[in-house]
């Protein structure tokens, strides 16, 4: 029955991970000295032709490839489209904000599409081991992107920190899989989901949820494993935090959505106050970190933080609902974070000579559209309507109310009330008049064709999400249903079943 | 006729905003952006007056209706109407607009562009609050209101722009947190946010009680924060010194009490019987404190924040006193108040900047250099403390008897007693700025009288007060009839076929 051949379910991956090797190979033939811009276009068109080839895959019948290994589904990908799409826009902005005379160019964009590689398998791996593969595959580029700043001590700083608070964490989720395995003898998610509940040893059971939900949560930055978020956020080039902000934390969320709901939602009593506990604190740490920092990334790293407690809170709604509602979050979350961030990087430029809040004073003044955008994404990051932000909120807190968590649907919102106050100090510090002449000074940044296109993709983004979204939620509610109703044994090829189930 | 009928109100919402953008594109240049907001505010203010020519008076419930599915899940639609309670909000909304941008003619120099089409986008929030009948869509308005505000307070600020936007801004923010978790908890038991569905729905006792009374008041923290009712007014008196004078002028007061009429006795009319006396006697502290307050400020605007607070209380207590009469009063008054207060708003803001302070003090003897301009304000000034023949005396008159004859003799002795203040610190006000001696300041500094612009957009509004004096019935008419209405609608048996699906749905949901 499984006429389909194993390649296509892979197809977005193969296309990445062609153009990051072909990106590779080019870089090392051109002269050190030569224009690398051409190899961001390329690494871009192989962004678009991953996301063109995701879509392609929702003509395939449901189902897994390469023995139970991958999967292709409404799940897979709309995760897979968002990933692409923030790479492209991560790209075009890259594109027109690096510095001409970096040599290292290529690596840069090979990285990025490596990464992407990474991020996509993640969110289609059904096989626990090639989740690991998959997270380090995305893990290691966006560690070395986080260090591409060699020149300036933060980037380097970032980098380490990130990499070795990463590696612990991925430790504990390995250690997690072994549990795993150690329970049920296998590594395949649905024959797990099959075994949990008869599972002999329940101890080992939940250290295996506990394990793997700190995995997890680590690399969504939830609280309380959020701790390298701002220092990495503030040394990374602030191209790669608009994609290390949303793509990696999308993967990493499709991963607890997998793992929280088709391993263990038999253990639905342990995981949930764990995750309502993990969502208040996410959101309230977040929120009260936000409104002390002065530092602009610093202050929008701290509101991610708060917003995986928001996005948290949709777990708590009723399968499908939640499910659905979460996948919402993230690609209005996605989108408004990619736009902001698309912003800064214009404005403090690649060498972020204008690092603060304070440096944002006027901006509307300055260069009235850049302004403009950055008070867009901002009213969307607190939620006003007509935003994705607002329905992203929505329906994350509708859930929690649907699931009977009115408690924590009341500490979400008034939690928004005090994140309002930070995201509206710097929309009121934009578009007030700069105190003295400094202004003048400073200029008005420039805004390139592509990068502007690359804003203009969130600005759309977040508008379709806050004014239709209508025309996205079928998609994240089509994802929930495959992941409530996964593929039955047989869609396994019957040998590797057995050989699994043996030991 | 009757497609314009179907589409006026989508006209009515969306026209200021297409002006917006189109401020938002042309270049600054020779006060266009002035001539394009202008423009598109006198038309839609032609537009909303298309409503009170077509409406059908008597015919009860909601009309001009236009009810689209927008989101399907959640079953938002996109519903609107008016009844006699927001016809003439829409229309007031749709006049105090032109008038603003006037007011801001030359006040506002620089980034204009950014001024007007923000004012666009308030004068769309604004009405879209009066004419949603979807909670959602309601609650979507409300939360966009701020948003142009804020910036502007921001901007324009005399100040601390930054604290009192921030402020204007959280204090309503915060407050809408409770009232969406309410929102969504209604939805999920009836799986519908429409207001006639979940009115029918409540009506018939769908809902525990002790839930309900909750709902309820999340409901009336947020309305009662806007409006605001004593103790919860702390955002005002920054707001209306801070705020660009335009703004201040549009937004004061509507919105807040419209949302109580309509979301809190509209839908929980038993809770808001409980919750009255409460209400009640937060009103006529309010009077009184508002008009103490009034009496004692240095600072014109800070006076009329408190002036402000007391009228307003008022009409809260004619509101809450479940009369008729009384909220008939209340509603005429929400009126007036738009119409007087927003001439002398424009009034003061003529003086701040001819004299470029807000200092009581420092004035004196304005009238013999700005003759014009004294005299409307006094005609303002005595339509706003209730002299018979102006407006406020209407209102006033039907709040304070009906409160005197159905609530508490004692209550409406003591609200009278703010009315008396309010002719206190009004009077005063008048005295200190435009009679005695010349002021080193006014004797300095010379100030051009009122311009033509500024006639203009004065004279209509002097007008309106005099005919809502004389001839209040032009529009007591239609809002008693709506007044008298609502409890005939609840029972009406096709509205309530029209409701059962829903509920049903629901429940099936649940």
């Amino acid at each position: 029955m499984n006429s389909v051949p194993d390649i296509f379910r892979i197809l977005p991956e193969v296309i990445l991970t062609l153009t990051g090797v072909f990106v590779m190979l080019l870089d090392a033939s051109m002269k050190p000295a030569s224009f690398r811009r051409p190899l961001g276009w390329v690494a871009a068109i192989g962004a678009l032709a991953a996301l063109y080839a995701s879509l392609w895959q929702l003509s395939l019948p449901m189902g897994t490839g390469f023995y139970g290994t991958v999967e292709t589904s409404s799940f897979t990908v709309f995760f897979h489209v968002l990933i692409c799409g923030i790479v492209l826009v991560s790209l075009l902005l890259s594109l027109d904000t690096l510095p001409e005379d970096s040599h290292h160019q290529g690596e840069f964009y090979a990285l990025i599409a490596f990464g992407a590689v990474g991020m996509c398998l993640l969110t289609g791996a059904v096989e626990l081991l090639l989740v690991f593969v998959a997270l380090e595959i995305s893990s290691i580029a966006t560690y070395v992107l986080a260090g591409y700043r060699k020149d300036t001590p933060r980037g380097p700083e970032a980098a380490i920190k990130y990499f070795l608070l990463g590696s612990f964490a991925t430790a504990f989720l390995l250690y997690g899989i072994a549990m795993v395995f150690g329970a049920t003898g296998t590594t395949q998610i649905y024959e797990i989901a099959h075994l949990i509940p008869t599972a002999p040893n329940h101890g080992l059971v939940l250290a295996a949820l506990g394990l793997m939900l700190v995995g997890i949560l680590f690399k969504v930055s939830a609280a309380p494993f959020h701790v390298w978020t701002p220092d990495v956020y503030e040394g990374a080039p602030t191209p790669v935090v608009a994609l290390m902000s949303t793509a990696p934390k999308a993967a990493a969320f499709a991963l607890l959505l997998r793992v929280i709901y088709e391993i263990f939602p038999s253990l639905h009593a342990v995981w949930s106050p764990l995750l309502w506990v993990v969502a208040v604190l996410s959101m309230t740490v977040g929120n009260l970190a936000a409104l002390r920092q002065k530092n602009i990334k610093r202050m929008l790293a701290y509101s991610s933080i708060a917003h995986a407690g928001y996005l948290l809170a949709a777990f708590a709604g009723l399968g499908t609902s939640g499910i659905a509602a979460a996948s919402f979050y993230i690609a209005a979350y996605a989108a408004m974070n990619v736009g902001i961030f698309a912003v800064i990087t214009v404005v403090s430029g690649y060498d972020e000579k204008l690092p603060l809040i304070e440096d944002f004073r006027g901006l509307l003044y300055r260069a009235p559209l850049l302004g403009g955008m950055l008070i867009f994404f901002l009213t969307s990051l607190i939620g006003i309507p007509f935003t994705g932000g607002f329905f992203g909120k929505f329906y994350a807190f509708s859930a929690a109310v649907d699931g009977g968590a009115i408690a924590l649907a009341i500490i979400g919102l008034l939690n928004s009330g005090i994140a309002a106050a930070y995201y509206l100090r710097l929309v009121l510090v934009t578009a007030q008049k700069p105190a003295n002449e400094e202004g003048a000074e400073v200029g008005a940044p420039q805004v390139g064709v592509v990068a502007g296109a690359a804003m203009m993709l969130a600005v759309v983004a977040t508008l379709v999400l806050g004014i239709v979204p209508s025309e996205i939620l079928p998609a994240a509610e089509a994802g929930a249903h495959t992941l409530q109703a996964p593929p039955a044994e047989n869609a396994l090829p019957a040998p590797f079943a057995e050989s699994a189930i043996k030991p | 006729m009757n497609t314009l009928n179907e589409s006026i109100l989508t006209l009515i919402l969306l026209f200021p905003l297409a002006g917006a953008l189109l401020v938002a594109l042309v270049p600054d240049r020779a006060k266009l952006p002035n001539w394009i907001a202008l423009l598109t505010t006198l038309i839609s203010f032609g537009l909303t007056l298309h409503l009170p020519a077509h409406f059908i008076a008597g015919q009860g419930g909601f009309q001009f209706e236009i009810n689209r599915p927008w989101v399907t899940n959640p079953a938002i639609y996109y519903h609107v109407g008016v009844d006699s309670l927001s016809l003439w909000l829409v229309v007031l909304v749709g006049l105090l607009a032109p008038i603003g941008i006037v007011a801001s003619w030359n006040a506002v120099k620089e980034r204009r562009k950014v001024f007007y089409s923000l004012f666009l986008v308030q004068q769309t929030a604004m009405v879209g609050v009066f004419i949603s009948l979807d909670l959602m869509v309601y609650y979507g308005f409300w939360e966009l209101s701020l948003v142009p505000m804020a910036i502007l307070i921001a901007m324009y600020g005399r100040k601390d722009g930054t604290k009192a936007a921030l402020k204007f801004f959280l204090f309503t923010f915060i407050p809408s947190a409770p009232l969406l978790v309410a929102i969504l908890w209604l939805y999920a038991r009836t799986g519908s946010f429409d207001f006639a569905t979940l009115q029918i729905l409540i009506h018939h006792g769908l809902f525990p009680a002790g839930a309900l009374f909750w709902v309820a008041l999340a409901f009336l923290f947020a309305f009662a924060v806007k409006v605001p009712v004593f103790p919860l007014h702390g955002w005002v008196a920054d707001t209306f010194s801070e705020a660009p004078v335009a703004l201040a002028m549009v937004v004061a007061g509507k919105l807040g009490l419209y949302s109580m009429l309509r979301f809190h006795i509209g839908l929980f009319p038993e809770q808001a019987r409980a919750a009255a006396p409460t209400l009640i006697v937060l009103a006529v502290i309010g009077i009184l404190y508002g008009a103490c307050m009034a009496l004692v400020q240095r600072d014109f605007w800070r006076l009329l924040a408190f002036a402000a607070l007391s009228h307003l209380s008022l009409i809260t207590l004619g509101i809450y006193g479940f009369t008729d009469l009384g909220t008939t009063g209340a509603i005429y008054q929400i009126l007036n108040h738009g119409v007087v207060d927003g001439a002398i708003f424009l009034l003061l803001g003529v003086m701040e900047s001819r004299y470029g302070t807000s200092e009581i003090d420092r004035f004196g003897g304005v009238a013999s250099k700005l003759p014009r301009a004294a005299t409307i304000f006094v005609i303002a000034t005595l339509a706003m403390i209730g002299l018979p023949m102006l407006n406020n005396f209407v209102g006033e008159f039907l709040i304070l008897s009906s409160t005197f004859g159905a609530v508490s003799q004692n209550l409406a002795i003591a609200a009278t007693l703010g009315v008396i203040l309010g002719a206190a610190y009004m009077l005063w006000l008048v005295q200190r700025l435009f009679y005695g001696p010349q002021s080193k300041l006014t004797e300095s500094r010379p100030a051009a009288d009122l311009h033509f612009g500024e006639l203009l957009a004065l004279w209509p509004l002097t007008v309106l007060m005099l005919v809502m004096g004389l001839a209040p019935s032009l529009w007591l008419g239609t809002i008693e009839q709506g007044v008298r209405t609502p409890q005939a609608a609840q029972t009406d048996l096709q509205h309530l076929i029209y409701a059962t699906p829903n509920a049903t749905y629901g429940e099936a949901q649940r």
